[in-house]
């Protein structure tokens, strides 16, 4: 069977944001970029779905500029996936790109299971599973910690609020989306390194799919850092004292209480 | 003036907080406002939507829509906004939002904004502002070739005010919509607090590797108790496995934006920071005054929590009971 990842390249964790100029986006000089940290849960059960399955193959999908995407595309070869494809895009929203996927697959003839993360810790959106469900007809699950392959349909448990959970069966075709906790992604092997170097990684121009300009949904601008925060008030003394003292800040002066 | 759509939670048919944000901030617009509920008890929320400002509340009564299944929600909705018609859709970036609407907008050929902090609603036009990067920054949300805007609102950010029981909506009853399903709910396990989710605590204790074992967190929860608040946590002692990552606060978990976070024996990385920055109040409890969670700090305090955490307690005890 074939198995799809969807995986988005975002900027690391420790990146310190700058805005653009034209307030659209971020300033990307010096940004070291990498896989989606809940998208390495992704591709992490893909591969342990495909090896408890022989036959199976591991199929790893991204939207983006393909100079830069194809490094996340090869971190996931590295961690285990034998295919990867790239559509070659720019600017895309979370709609138009789930729509590129959408397409992408249908034209690789479907999947059993699409893996991708719950959301890209960039713009927090949590969005594209759904949509490519949704453009694929097909059920979804997100922010997944368990998940169980039975042919026909996949039972998987999803975190709710509160600590609560959702125990969710679903026909396959499925889209699931990873939260952490799903597993414990591989580091990428030397040889695993080696061989995803050597693949080639299959390129498809986001204009030939024939997706209409008026797919694109949402546009971002006014990009602003956060206020600066006035500086810290710092209370000393003795345990006893710094608690009262606080207790009594928060109530008279921050008035929280 | 058009039509602003309002999906509204509830708990056993009351009315959520964040669904009266939702429903106010609606009727300032000054657009009619339809209210929308679903399942057995969709029925008791009617007086509250319309004391909370809702025009009209449509009422799918129906079992089915007990639990949430994405798959007959979004038929659902799809069904309401044909019959609706409206040009906004207001809800909550809840678990169910989150998850819903992205759905829904694929359906409806149109936007969504997902995770938002501030709206604003000029006749048809919506802009919408959300943190990205966990809080790092902050964008607008223009939309664009979408016959309805679709907005996801934290819970906590617009104001609420009381209730007008002068007020009340039309009530219309919708047929439920009842798609084949390829998605069957198994089992709902409840969690183990009655605790608001972190995303939609008003007050947050949360605890780092300073406590220095897991069993230290019982001392979290008692001053939570105290303050009515949820417990937190860095993603140092998630990835410890002292807590579940449920509790975790920053950008590979949640972020919040409480009116009080206390962060106790965190040392702030900047993952965490970004997390938390939404946050109005910032108590910061730390043993190594060179932290950087001081940089983002309200309040300070240097010292043991071992010492100071009991204390407080006492403290807030002695000052939120008399």
């Amino acid at each position: 069977m074939k198995i799809f990842v969807c995986i988005k390249q975002v900027p690391d964790t420790e990146t310190k944001i700058k805005i653009s100029p034209d307030q659209t986006g971020i300033d990307s000089a010096g940004i070291k970029w990498v896989l989606n940290p809940y998208d390495e849960y992704a591709v992490e059960e893909a591969v342990k779905l495909r090896d408890a399955n022989p036959g199976s193959q591991v199929w790893v999908l991204s939207a983006g500029p393909k100079t830069r995407v194809v490094e996340s595309l090869r971190t996931a070869l590295a961690m285990g996936a034998d295919e990867a494809i790239v559509i070659n895009a720019e600017n895309l929203d979370n709609f138009a790109t789930a729509k590129a996927l959408a397409e992408v697959i249908k034209a690789e003839g479907g999947a059993k299971v699409i893996f991708s993360g719950k959301l890209a810790i960039d713009d927090n959106a949590s969005s594209v599973s759904q949509m490519l469900a949704e453009f694929l007809n097909v059920p979804h699950s997100t922010v997944v910690s368990k998940f169980t392959f039975a042919g026909e349909n996949v039972v998987v448990e999803r975190d709710v609020e509160g600590g609560a959970k959702e125990v969710v069966q679903m026909m396959t075709p499925a889209v699931v989306g990873a939260n952490k906790g799903l597993n414990m992604p591989r580091y990428a092997s030397l040889p695993g390194i080696m061989k995803a170097k050597k693949k080639v990684i299959k390129e498809v121009e986001f204009a030939s799919l024939n997706i209409p300009a008026t797919d694109v949904k949402v546009k971002y601008s006014g990009m602003t850092l956060p206020a600066e925060k006035p500086p810290v008030k710092m209370i000393s003394g003795d345990a006893a004292a710094q608690a009262s003292e606080l207790v009594k800040l928060l109530r008279d002066e921050a008035k929280v209480l | 003036m058009g039509k602003v759509l309002v999906f509204t939670e509830h708990t056993n048919g009351n009315l959520k907080r964040s669904s009266m944000e939702l429903l106010q901030a609606a009727a300032k617009s000054g657009n009619t406002v339809v209210a929308v509920a679903f399942g057995s008890h969709a029925g008791d929320v009617t007086a509250a939507a319309g004391h909370n400002g809702a025009n009209e509340i449509y009422v799918v009564k129906d079992a089915s829509l007990d639990s949430y299944n994405p798959e007959a929600f979004t038929a659902n909705i799809a069904s309401v906004v044909e019959k609706v018609q409206p040009t906004i859709l207001l809800a909550s970036a809840s678990a169910t939002g989150r998850d819903l609407f992205p759905r829904v907008a694929a359906r409806l050929n149109t936007g969504v904004a997902s995770d938002c902090t501030e709206l604003n609603i000029s006749g048809d036009t919506v802009t919408a502002t959300k943190p990205m990067y966990s809080g790092k920054c902050f964008a607008k949300v223009n939309f664009e070739n979408s016959p309805v805007k679709i907005v996801l609102m934290r819970a906590n950010q617009l104001p609420v005010a009381a209730a007008d029981t002068s007020k009340s909506a039309t009530v219309v009853e919708h047929a439920a919509a009842k798609p084949d399903l390829k998605t069957l709910i198994k089992e709902i396990v409840k969690g183990a607090s009655e605790k608001l989710d972190l995303t939609e605590a008003n007050v947050i204790v949360s605890g780092g590797r300073g406590l220095k074992e897991a069993a230290n967190f019982k001392m979290l929860s008692d001053l939570a108790d105290v303050l009515g608040a949820t417990v937190g946590a860095s993603r140092a002692v998630v990835d410890a496995g002292w807590v579940g990552h449920g509790m975790q606060v920053g950008q590979t978990g949640k972020t919040v934006a409480p009116t009080l976070y206390i962060a106790v024996g965190i040392s702030g990385a900047i993952q965490h920071l970004a997390g938390m920055s939404g946050s109005k109040v910032i108590v910061a409890i730390n043993n190594d005054p060179n932290a950087p969670i001081f940089q983002k700090a309200t309040y300070g305090i240097v010292g043991d929590a071992f010492e100071i955490v009991p204390k407080l307690t006492e403290e807030f005890k002695k000052a939120l009971h008399h």
